[in-house]
């Protein structure tokens, strides 16, 4: 076995420069692949945490329905203590009590349709980024008080600032006419302009006498430990809910639908370019192991004249393309992780992100996310697409006869 | 004027640890209309006294005139122009280009000099018919014979009617029938066109054909012999 | 060069004379344009959608507003002109369609619900060919006239507001004075957008009906304005700002939606990228090729030389070769995007993602664009880095001296 490896080795030297072309393109697509493979692990991580943390969170209890139809009255009833259950079972703070109204909320100059969340000062912060973003003022602190806090391009468009009062009109959850007053404490700036323009927060408590909620909300939010954790508080938040209650326990992926839409869409559309990059390298390898072996046609035909099997020059071949693959995907892996490496420190941003950003609440630089998986997959896709490209110039060898084949020039 | 002189060439090859006098102090002249032979057992220096007076390689020092012309000290591209107008070769083997015809090899060096292309074609035809290829004219390389390639090879070298034709061992890679037909063209051509021949090689029936017998042995002339004498 | 023709010959038989290794590497041009081409289209057919619908919603190239109406869009915020000089400056400017029409927050009530939406008060005539969706399409009926008393929501907020064709709602806005303005509508039509969020936000009665409820005589807030093709707009842009003064801001539609315009441009740098991607993979097995074709004919190089050819002509043999390859892999790379984007361009059905477009702000049907710039571009690219990658190997070639390349084994 050492001689074939040697004797491998050894053919696949004799022309440097056509092996170090062909592995150049190997390493080449292998330094493209790992680091946009990682780059998306980067990127789709970030738009889902960004997503989620700013208001959703990784799982929501709501009234059946409440997700499609958004109707005042389909509410969680009592649903401070319902919370407070929640955080006993997961040991967390990470829970947080929700309401949601539609009014129109008027400045001394303007009036807007927006929508107003009732929360809980205490929790929110733990699930959402936005009680962290105030620009001027600060977040709510109390229960009970008649303050609120807007988002900036609101706060614009209503002309007020912090100290201003807003009235806030409506309906109750009965349908009935509400009514109330605030003032404004707090500007938060979560740079997504449709948060910003739409949404303010009072607490769940004025929010719930304002509405004639009698202790129920709309929504209870529940952050975990990162994706992986969703399946086992879905379960455990769903044991405590009452059996005959009209509640149900939804996961990010059913609240958002689209994130994980769009992120199959652009990774079947990446799929697509790996492929063309991995066919291409396929063909630079069939082409340098066919030149390969036609060249020492006449080689080989004196060695089979001497008894060898064209099967054991068929392996030859493929093990000298093996090797090749070999230093293409080492030297493709270690390359292509520390280039991603570089930008993993120190990100990567091209012209038009910033846009992006405020469009899509994503970092206005992005950072690959190096792991197993994003390393190797695309250079074992490569190795494997190398062996199969030489498949057609090594069985071609079963077919040599060894006289004709002498005779070659 | 003479065809070719060279005075005191001298060149010298390293190979591994030792020095190799190709070229050891050697001058010669050739008039015009001479068949040459120079003969050297393998290693004797003839291939470097020819490649010096085509132009292919600059000895060491010494000087080489091609008719008249001193041509040691040209640039590359001057050279080039040397062999393009006024050498014609014929080498041992892989004397042809593979992907073309007979009749394009034989214009091959006509072309590139610039002759219009119905006079070239003339020319080819009327060559190639001289030398005894008529109707092999389209073929490429690959479909004649080793001789039938010479022979090409010749008619290609006398075609742009240069002043001095030099092969290098042109008939050793052909059998011996093929060989004599070789030979036998070579002096036709030298008599019929008086075109100058110095024809390289180690094959005495070869150097039965030329009319002055120049033999060397390890870069220096040791004989020169008038054959017709 | 007069020695062209012969250097072609050459070329193009050398091209040939190992068929397997020449139309390997055509296949590998072939797939590697054809790959260029094809992603591009589906881009560029995608963005192309989206500008196009977010144009539609703007709506228009060209927008006039009061220069304050940006950062305030509110109803004091009014365009300075009555509508008689509107007609004065522009009805004979010879635009593809253009309208005045009121454009300002409201809130909207069913019996049930309220949500804030943007209200337009349009003249239905002059906003035929300026509306995102057809007249004919609306379910129900659309506005016959400026003064009809209907309104037409979209039906995704008929949904939220559990009202339908027949019902009351009511709308609310505020009037110059800062007053309440509101009025009882009854809804007779539904439209239907691409995106679910349009269909939440805007809703339509006639201009007349607008301007009595809000109490502004005359004015309106908004004038838009249509050219022939959204990608050169700058006649259109000078027919308007040429005839008005400081009194209004003009702004093109990527000034409005600064979003839209990055796009296009990210766009435009994403296909580039691509092209010269796929193209380095493909350069590592030109080269080779190159190469190794060069390295069989030594022999024959150093004849040439021999033979009085100057270098020059040996290097412009290979490239000649190398550009001969490059273009008919380039024919029939386009010939098969082309044969492959056409027949899909009726529309490729990719709803099972829908809601992921959808916060793309892109629809679920995907139209494939080829455009000829990009074949151009992506040609004038293969061609131009083919020839410089090729000039290494053919430099090389040129180099080579005819002795030693005449003697090599």
């Amino acid at each position: 076995m050492n001689i074939v490896f040697r004797l491998a080795w050894r053919n696949l030297w004799r022309h440097p420069r056509r092996t170090w072309l062909t592995t150049g393109a190997m390493v080449f697509s292998n330094i493209l692949l790992v680091f946009m493979i990682s780059l998306q692990f980067g990127m789709y991580g970030l738009m889902i945490d960004n997503a989620l943390q700013i208001f959703t969170g990784h799982v929501q209890v709501q009234a059946v329905g409440y997700k499609d139809e958004q109707k005042m009255r389909q509410v969680v009833p009592d649903i401070a203590s319902l919370a407070n259950a929640i955080r006993e079972k997961l040991h967390s703070e990470t829970v947080a009590a929700r309401g949601r109204a539609f009014v129109l909320a008027s400045s001394e100059d303007r009036s807007f349709g927006i929508a107003v969340y009732g929360v809980q000062p205490e929790f929110e912060a733990q699930v959402s980024n936005i009680p962290g973003l105030i620009s001027t003022g600060r977040y709510l602190d109390s229960n009970s008080a008649a303050e609120i806090v807007v988002g900036s391009v609101l706060a614009r468009n209503l002309r007020v600032q912090v100290g201003d009062e807003l009235t806030l009109l409506g309906s109750g959850v009965d349908g009935s006419f509400a009514a109330g007053v605030v003032e404004i404490v707090g500007i938060f700036a979560s740079g997504v302009n449709d948060i910003d323009r739409n949404i303010a927060e009072i607490p769940l408590g004025l929010f719930q006498d304002t509405f004639f909620m009698e202790g129920s909300g709309h929504e209870i939010v529940i952050v975990g430990d990162g994706l992986a954790s969703v399946p086992r508080i879905q379960s455990e938040v769903q044991s405590l809910l009452p059996g005959d209650a009209d509640l149900v326990v939804l996961n990010w992926d059913q609240l958002q639908p689209g994130l994980k839409q769009a992120i199959q869409a652009d990774m079947s559309s990446s799929f697509f370019m790996y492929f063309v990059l991995v066919i291409l390298v396929s063909f630079s390898v069939l082409n340098t192991q066919l030149m390969s072996v036609l060249e020492r046609t006449r080689e080989f035909g004196i060695v089979m004249a001497l008894g060898l099997k064209p099967s054991r020059l068929g392996r030859l071949v493929l093990l000298e393309t093996a090797l090749m693959g070999l230093i293409g995907t080492v030297l493709g892996v270690i390359a292509g992780g520390i280039v991603t490496s570089w930008f993993t420190t120190n990100g990567l941003a091209f012209p038009g992100m910033d846009e992006m950003a405020a469009r899509f609440n994503l970092p206005a630089r992005m950072y690959p996310d190096v792991n197993i998986f994003s390393l190797f997959a695309g250079p074992s896709v490569v190795f494997l697409f190398t062996i199969l490209a030489a498949l057609y110039p090594a069985l071609r060898l079963r077919w040599q006869n060894p006289v004709a084949a002498m005779r070659v020039a | 004027m003479s065809a070719v002189r060279c005075i005191d060439l001298c060149k010298t090859y390293r190979q591994g640890e030792q020095d190799i006098k190709a070229l050891d102090h050697v001058s010669i002249e050739i008039a015009r209309g001479e068949f040459v032979c120079l003969s050297a057992p393998s290693g004797g220096g003839k291939t470097t006294l020819l490649n010096a007076i085509g132009g292919l390689d600059i000895p060491d020092s010494g000087e080489v005139y091609i008719d008249g012309k001193r041509i040691d000290q040209l640039s590359k591209g001057e050279l080039a122009d040397v062999r393009l107008h006024q050498i014609g070769f014929v080498f041992q083997a892989y004397n042809l280009i593979p992907v073309l015809t007979a009749q394009e090899n034989v214009e091959f060096v006509m072309q590139v000099q610039g002759v219009p292309a119905t006079e070239r074609v003339t020319k080819s035809r009327a060559i190639l018919k001289e030398v005894g290829l008529e109707g092999l004219e389209d073929r490429r390389p690959a479909q004649m014979s080793g001789g039938q390639q010479q022979r090409v090879a010749v008619a290609r070298a006398i075609a742009s009617r240069p002043a001095l034709v030099l092969a290098d061992e042109p008939t050793a890679n052909l059998d011996s029938k093929s060989a004599d037909e070789l030979m036998a063209l070579f002096t036709e051509l030298n008599e019929h066109h008086k075109t100058t021949f110095v024809i390289a090689t180690h094959d005495q029936r070869v150097m039965s054909y030329a009319g002055r017998l120049i033999r060397m042995l390890d870069g220096r002339i040791v004989d020169d012999i008038n054959q017709r004498a | 060069m007069r020695l062209t023709p012969v250097l072609f010959r050459l070329a193009w038989r050398n091209l040939w004379r190992n068929h397997r290794r020449t139309i390997i590497m055509l296949g590998a041009v072939g797939v590697g344009v054809w790959a260029m081409i094809f992603m591009t289209a589906l881009t560029r057919g995608m963005v192309d959608q989206m500008v196009i619908d977010s144009i539609g919603v703007l709506p228009g190239h060209v927008q006039m507003h009061h220069p304050d109406f940006q950062d305030d869009p509110s109803i004091s915020n009014r365009i300075p002109f009555q509508e008689a000089e509107l007609q004065e400056r522009f009805a004979g400017a010879g635009f593809k369609a253009w309208a005045s029409r009121v454009r300002v927050p409201a809130v909207i009530s069913s019996e049930r619900e309220s949500r804030g939406v943007t209200l337009l008060g349009v003249d239905p005539d002059a906003e035929r060919d300026i509306s995102f969706f057809d007249y004919d399409a609306v379910d129900g009926r659309y506005l016959t006239d400026a003064s009809d008393q209907g309104i037409v929501i979209g039906k995704k907020l008929a949904e939220t507001l559990e009202t339908g064709i027949g019902k009351r709602v009511v709308l609310m806005s505020q009037d110059p004075d800062n007053d309440i303005a509101d009025r009882g509508f009854r809804v007779i039509g539904l439209y239907a957008a691409t995106t679910k969020s349009v269909e939440e936000s805007y809703a339509y009665i006639g201009k007349s009906t607008a301007q009595q409820m809000l109490n502004i005589g005359d004015e309106t807030t908004e004038v838009v304005f249509l050219g022939d093709d959204y990608r050169d707009i700058e006649g259109t842009y000078k027919a308007v700002s040429s005839v008005v003064d400081a009194s209004v801001s003009v702004l093109r539609w990527h000034e409005i939606d600064t979003y839209l315009g990055t796009m296009m441009r990210v766009m435009d740098g994403f296909v580039l990228i691509w092209v010269v991607v796929i193209f380095m993979a493909l350069s590592f097995g030109l080269v080779n090729t190159l190469v190794m074709a060069v390295f069989e004919r030594v022999r024959e190089i150093g004849l040439m030389l021999a033979l009085g050819m100057k270098p020059g002509s040996i290097l412009g043999q290979i490239l000649i070769e190398s550009m001969l390859l490059l273009t008919l892999g380039l024919a029939a790379g386009n010939a098969l995007a082309w044969a492959t984007v056409v027949p899909l361009e009726d529309g490729i059905d990719i709803s099972i993602v829908a809601e992921g477009m959808e916060m793309w702000g892109a629809s679920s049907m995907l139209y494939p664009k080829l455009y000829a710039s990009d074949m151009i571009l992506a040609t004038g690219v293969v061609l131009l880095l083919g020839f410089l990658a090729s000039l290494a190997p053919a430099w090389r070639a040129s180099r080579y001296k005819p002795v030693e390349a005449i003697t090599k084994v």
